[in-house]
């Protein structure tokens, strides 16, 4: 018998380094990835250069190309120079601090809006999940009402939340209105994938619980939710990006200041002093969305490692 | 059968009907000043007084939604045909698409505008376009390799060509995949367009529409435009459950046996 | 059966209809009576849709009959649930994979308010008993089919009930697996004195496990025989005797039912 406990630790082993092997390949690949578009991106530059851009006139996928000019697409040299100098007149302090400090503030309203996303979207999932009928009737407006652009009405949940919310024991400060946006987009995720989740629990489990008498919250506590912890972990991977998506527009729609939105709308507006510095900020706001989802997939290997379980991919 | 369907929408009926009574009720006891949420009554008076406008403003987004919305499934179902042919590209190319789709897409539209000019609706397009790629590429990519092995087998063993086994095997299990996605990349679609029409784009389309009676305070009328936006959004996704039920035939006699 | 000892279970007059009255209704078991003495190893035996898996979940109260009665214990069967009279195994182990094989065997103990320690204790002691003390930090994934449904039963006897309700735990092992579990069932049946009550689909499995084999007839189920085994202590030679070989026959005998013949 020994021999099958030391085959288990094998096996353990031999997945870890799997895993660690698959992180490593994958990383290489998207690596790859950056590089084939850094190169056709500069390879198309210089193409479009020497054919003096004629190649927007062309039928059909001329609309679709591009102008190859400086202005239009920076050389990548000077969009990876941009990241250290300083955007400011008075100040020493280079872009890439600007671009971290923005992320940061960016990433706080995204992490409170998951947070209660996560914590509205399980409820609502336990709810459904006492009647077959109210699900019923509540999925399709929870369906629904991820079509209702929420982000649009940015601007009246800042004001309203500047105004009317008077009442809270704490001041109701602009980013919080959007971190609420934040916490609409994870909410339906985690709703979704929390009820499958919860229903996934198998049937001969669910009568196991009845044949010792337990109790529906037992039920729901000790088979059900951890049951649902790979679906959940599906979700959060998707609410994770539009967390950080509901913050960046939900910034630009309501004018908040401090964070990549503004950043991006300043740059933007600005296109012609410095089109790098736009490049620069769009590539921080990518690189904060990877970093999102990366520490979701960092905690999820985490869990399920140590239940020795397979993640659900998406 | 008909009443079985309509036992099916009841508690939906049921549910939005009192949610919309209670709402209406709500704000005629607490009347707020007008404010965030105006009762659904006064928003659907706003809707038919602005209805020309909106009427345009929702054409010429749905213009942008529709053209997005075929060109990301035209490139999403392509790239899966390929990749599911070839396990090498499958290996990579997948969880690459998964990483990318980390990125928060609409951080691209101003460096689109850039590109293609701020009044040129491909900078839009370009993003819903995108938008699409991912979901209907992901899940039609896994509908057509994620298929039982015996079945494979089977067709191994009648000689079938490659593509022969793809058309009979791999697309037919890829179906509900595919579906599923296209619900999902339709309501990504509409806000997608939206949200990219606040960076740039017409001016008499849905986005600038909300932002702007938002910026004059006409909360009212911002609503009716939301509510254009919505009903885009559920339509796409009706139409594209029509397209399932159509396209799936087995689905639905298995639905109506009572199964 | 004697009138002296109460039956551990009695089930009288019982009728079960699914659905009744819908166009979905199912018949699946018609006038039962069945007796059965604490102790003793019983098996339900019968073709597909006979109901016995039903019967089964009647005595243990996850389902209730539509006539009639069913007592454990000398109480209603859903007294005797509430009192966790009976633990229950099926052919998927339902082990939980999030939690160890300890845990796992904790888990009614939990359910149940028993202290720390008191679980740890009586988890160690069922390991013990069906053989898999090493495994307790393991989690399921780990383990092979056999052994997972060693888990269960351990799992299904660590608050020592008086009753084990068994439905087809074997099936989806392999015949060599199968034919270890047997010996190890009876080995812990014999050491707990347990009334079991075992549905099977396997004639030579009934005839080994059982003092009783119980034939149910095809839906709606009835009891059409009651077949009494006595080979005494079990060995694995037991199944290349002739007394086996013989019980086996009058097993398939009972179970061939004529075309028509309800």
């Amino acid at each position: 018998m020994t021999t099958q406990d030391e085959t288990a630790r094998a096996i353990r082993r031999h997945e870890r380094v799997a895993a660690t092997r698959r992180t490593i390949r994958r990383s290489v690949i998207f690596a790859a990835f950056l590089v084939i578009l850094a190169m056709t991106y500069t390879g198309y530059k210089a193409v479009g250069q020497s054919i003096d851009d004629q190649q927007t006139n062309w039928p059909l996928v001329g609309a679709l190309l591009p102008r190859t000019d400086d202005l239009t697409m920076p050389p990548i040299s000077d969009i990876v120079a941009e990241f250290g100098q300083p955007p400011q007149r008075n100040s020493n302090k280079p872009l890439v601090a600007f671009i971290a400090e923005a992320s940061l503030f960016t990433l706080r309203e995204a992490a409170l809006g998951f947070f209660f996303g996560m914590v509205f979207g399980l409820s609502i999932a336990v709810v459904l999940l006492r009647s077959v009928w109210i699900e019923k009737g509540v999925t399709p407006y929870l369906v629904a009402s991820q079509t209702i652009p929420l982000v649009a009405i940015a601007p009246i949940i800042v004001i309203w939340g500047s105004t009317s919310l008077g009442w809270l024991p704490f001041e109701w400060t602009n980013w919080m209105s959007v971190a609420l946006i934040a916490a609409y987009l994870t909410f339906f995720p985690v709703a979704m994938n929390g009820i499958k989740g919860l229903q996934s629990a198998d049937p001969a489990s669910m009568e196991l619980m009845r044949s010792y008498a337990a109790t529906r919250r037992q039920t729901l506590i000790k088979l059900q939710l951890p049951a649902s912890v790979p679906y959940l972990f599906a979700a959060f991977k998707i609410a994770a990006t539009a967390a950080i998506v509901g913050a960046i527009v939900g910034e630009i729609s309501g004018g908040v200041k401090g964070g990549l939105g503004r950043l991006i709308l300043d740059f933007a507006s600005r296109y012609t002093t410095g089109p790098s510095r736009l490049y620069a900020t769009v590539i921080g706001a990518a690189v904060l969305g990877i970093l999102a989802v990366g520490l979701v997939v960092a905690a999820e290997y985490v869990v399920l490692a140590r239940r020795r379980e397979e993640p659900i991919s998406l | 059968m008909i009443i079985k369907a309509l036992r099916g929408f009841a508690p939906a009926l049921v549910f939005g009907i009192g949610g919309l009574l209670l709402w209406e009720l709500a704000l005629f006891i607490i009347q707020p000043e007008g404010f965030v949420l105006p009762a659904p009554s006064a928003i659907l008076i706003a809707f038919f007084d602005d209805f020309q406008e909106i009427l345009t403003a929702s054409k010429n987004t749905g213009f942008i939604v529709v053209t997005g919305l075929v060109g990301g499934v035209a490139l999403g179902v392509a790239w899966a045909l390929l990749v599911s042919r070839f396990r090498i590209a499958n290996e990579t190319l997948t969880p690459l698409a998964i990483s990318l789709n980390a990125i928060p897409i609409i951080a691209l539209a101003p460096i689109f505008n850039a590109w293609y000019g701020l009044l040129s609706p491909v900078s839009n397009q370009a993003i819903v376009v995108i938008l699409v790629f991912f979901p209907i590429f992901i899940n039609t990519t896994k509908g057509l390799t994620e298929v039982d092995a015996t079945e494979i087998e089977l067709m191994r063993s009648y000689a079938a060509s490659s593509w022969q086994i793809t058309k009979t095997v791999r697309i037919p299990n890829a179906m509900p995949f595919f579906f599923t996605a296209l619900k999902i990349a339709s309501s990504l679609a509409v806000i997608g367009a939206i949200v990219a029409e606040y960076f740039g784009g017409r001016q008499d389309a849905l986005g600038p529409l909300i932002v702007q009676n938002a910026g004059l305070t006409r909360y009212t009328e911002a609503w009716a435009a939301v509510l254009a936006g919505s009903l885009m959004g559920i339509l796409l996704y009706l139409v594209s459950g029509a397209f399932e039920r159509f396209s799936m035939p087995w689905r639905t006699a298995a639905e109506t046996a009572g199964a | 059966m004697s009138d002296a000892k109460q039956s551990a279970v009695a089930v009288s007059g019982v009728t079960k209809v699914f659905n009744p009255g819908k166009p979905n209704e199912v018949h699946a078991l018609t006038d039962i009576d069945l007796s059965i003495d604490e102790g003793s190893f019983v098996s339900l035996i019968g073709p597909s849709g006979c109901g016995k898996s039903t019967l089964l979940r009647l005595i243990g109260a996850l389902t209730h009959p539509t006539h009639g009665s069913v007592w454990v214990n000398d109480k209603s069967a859903d007294e005797a649930r509430l009192d966790r009279d009976y633990g229950m195994a099926f052919q998927t182990s339902g082990l939980f994979k999030w939690r160890t094989i300890t845990e796992n065997i904790e888990l009614p103990l939990q359910l149940m308010g028993w202290s720390k320690s008191e679980r740890k204790e009586r988890a160690a002691e069922m390991l013990d008993l069906v053989k898999l003390s090493e495994f307790g930090d393991h989690y399921p994934r780990e383990l092979s089919g056999g052994m997972r449904q060693r888990v269960a039963i351990a799992r299904a006897l660590s608050f020592r009930p008086s009753l084990l309700l068994m439905d087809e735990p074997f099936g989806a092992l392999d015949e060599m697996t199968r034919e270890h579990m047997q010996t190890e069932l009876l080995d812990i049946w014999e050491k707990t004195g347990k009334t079991v009550v075992f549905v099977t689909h396997s004639i030579p499995e009934a005839v080994f496990l059982s003092q009783r084999v119980i034939v149910m007839s095809p839906r709606p189920g009835r009891i059409a025989s009651d077949i009494s085994i006595d080979l005494g202590h079990r060995l694995f030679e037991t199944r290349e005797a002739p007394l086996f070989f013989e019980k086996v026959t009058e097993v398939r005998e009972a179970l061939r039912f004529e075309e028509g013949s309800a």
